[in-house]
């Protein structure tokens, strides 16, 4: 009797792990097909080279270029303004904070992460933007400029949570080392425990550029939805993201080209996430190596 | 008659190198270092020895400060470097830990090059020229007789010598910004018999040039390489002589219990 019970119970475990698996495969297979459904119709050199994203307009262009430099644009402010901050913030909690401060200030922060994003992107539609245009006069309404800062403080936590633990796995011994040698606690911190913890310090950035252009509430509120090729951060743009809620919000007709735009646009994202993912767990496994 | 008396001072000193007045040590409530007086000689093998939990690694930690990071840790009394208390308010610790080095129990070289292991005391002494920390590098290796081995891999992780060849190297490192004193715990309690004689036969040399003191498991080792020792018991210095002195005439039953093997 015990036996069957075990049994059931690893097939039901068992049968969790697939379903997962399914889900997945199931996404990759319509997201493919769908695409490849959309490249028999545009070239993928055109899709690719293109300057212009129009499907929904009678003179179609699909650029996605266009659509990907406004994730870009948008992920790398927030990635700018993420970086540096996550990583003084994990640095003083692992080094400089009291114990207990520690134990507060750790849950408080990943706080930020549990903020639902639609009330990120008004908190920039409505706060920041209007606040950043008393000094930028000629920063426009919707802009990927406050959407990617606004962005920076949502994936703050990822940085400075993953940076701390990993500043934290730093043997204590190398900390004697270096005060032994007459560090101060900045020549510690910056020369000895920041290089020692560098590969888990990637993996927090990879992990946080991965939400980053997977984002799409904030985006899609605050940064406009006007497709445009361009580095400027003070005009609308529309990120992959935004895009593909704007049509599968619309009436766009399933089945049709414009339908199928979002799939391929879907799987342009993916193979950017899929890659960086792929990346900080390749970093991740080498890291834990070094330290085993 | 002054100038005599000048003199005086100044060759006991010397001859003084450390000297500690009336030190206790706290941690919270509890008292590890029970109110100790020592004078350490300059130029000479001192070994600290005693049981676990004597007191001898944190008596030894309270020499470059590195106990002030500990949660708790409280001291009374004074030491005496050259003269000089190093507990007083306005010193400068990171100033004093580039006088008084240190080599751990584990050996712990920066996940760096040799090279950048080496340097990293001059570096962060703000020291840019290359040339300089070139020849500085190869002296200190050329020092502990790690140069030969490693000259052609100078560039590669320190992470990749052997555990005898890393402790040579946190010697090295140690030797580069040129301390007067060096502190050792236990440095060769996890390395294997070859590489601890390597390392024995490199300490006896180094205390031509500074004043060394050993924190030691090992009454063999104390005895072989030290030229006085120290036994400690439950936070107190027990007894404290010339080495040859202490493991074959020692003063006290406790002494003579501990280095005959009856307990510890």
């Amino acid at each position: 009797m015990r036996k069957f019970k075990e049994t059931v119970i690893e097939k039901g475990l068992q049968a969790s792990a697939l379903v997962t698996i399914a889900v997945t495969v199931g996404i990759i297979l319509v997201l493919s097909i769908e695409a490849i459904l959309f490249f028999k119709e545009v070239s993928i050199i055109d899709f690719l080279t293109d300057t212009q994203w129009t499907p929904l307009y009678t003179d179609k262009h699909f650029g996605i270029i266009t659509l990907l430099s406004g994730t870009l644009l948008t992920s790398f402010i927030a990635i700018i303004f993420a970086v540096p901050v996550g990583l003084s913030i994990s640095i003083y909690i692992s080094e400089y904070a009291p114990r207990s401060f520690r134990k507060t200030i750790k849950p408080a922060l990943e706080l930020l992460a549990a903020v639902p994003t639609v009330v990120y992107g008004f908190f920039a539609l409505t706060v920041v933007t209007p606040f950043l245009q008393t000094f930028i006069p000629g920063l426009a309404g919707f802009n990927s400029l406050s959407a990617g800062l606004v962005m920076g403080i949502m994936i703050i936590p990822f940085v400075s949570s993953l940076s701390e633990d990993a500043l934290h796995a730093v043997p204590n011994s190398l900390r004697e080392a270096a005060y032994g040698m007459g560090s101060t606690k900045l020549q510690n911190a910056f020369r000895v425990l920041v290089p020692a913890a560098s590969s888990g310090i990637i993996v927090s950035i990879i992990l946080a550029i991965s939400r980053a252009i997977g984002e799409t509430m904030i985006v899609a509120i605050a940064a406009g939805q006007q497709p445009r090729l361009t580095i400027d951060p003070t005009v609308p743009v529309e990120t992959i993201t935004a895009y593909i809620v704007q049509v599968s919000l619309g009436d766009v007709q399933h089945g049709s080209l414009e339908y199928r735009t979002i799939f391929a646009a879907g799987i342009t994202l993916f193979i950017f996430t899929f890659l960086l993912n792929t990346v900080s767990y390749k970093i991740r496994k080498k890291f834990r190596e070094k330290y085993e | 008659m002054k100038e005599n008396k000048d003199t005086i001072d100044k060759s006991l000193k010397r001859k003084h190198k450390l000297q500690t007045k009336d030190v206790k040590v706290f941690y919270d409530d509890f008292m590890a270092i029970k109110g100790i007086d020592m004078n350490i000689r300059a130029n000479k093998i001192t070994a600290f020895i005693g049981p676990s939990g004597c007191g001898k690694s944190t008596f030894l930690r309270l020499f470059n400060r590195m106990n002030d990071y500990i949660d708790g840790f409280r001291m009374e009394g004074e030491i005496l470097i050259d003269g000089e208390n190093i507990y007083k308010k306005k010193v400068n610790v990171e100033q004093l830990r580039k006088q008084v080095g240190m080599v751990f129990q584990k050996p712990n070289p920066f996940p760096k090059s040799i090279y950048e292991n080496v340097a990293y005391g001059l570096k962060i002494q703000g020291i840019k020229d290359k040339s300089y920390l070139k020849d500085k590098v190869e002296d200190s290796l050329k020092q502990v007789g790690l140069w030969n081995e490693v000259k052609e891999d100078i560039n590669k992780s320190a992470l990749a010598l052997s555990g005898g060849q890393q402790q040579r190297l946190c010697i090295a490192r140690t030797l580069a910004v040129e301390p007067s004193i060096i502190l050792m715990d236990e440095p060769t309690s996890a390395l294997d018999p070859i590489s601890t004689a390597k390392i024995e036969e490199l300490i006896y040399e180094l205390k031509e040039k500074y004043t060394i003191v050993i924190v030691t498991h090992n009454m063999q080792q104390a005895g072989r390489i030290s030229d006085y020792t120290a036994f400690f018991y439950m936070g107190e210095l027990i007894e404290y002589d010339k080495s040859k002195k202490l493991f074959t005439n020692p003063e006290k039953k406790q002494t003579e219990n501990y280095i005959t093997g009856r307990f510890g």
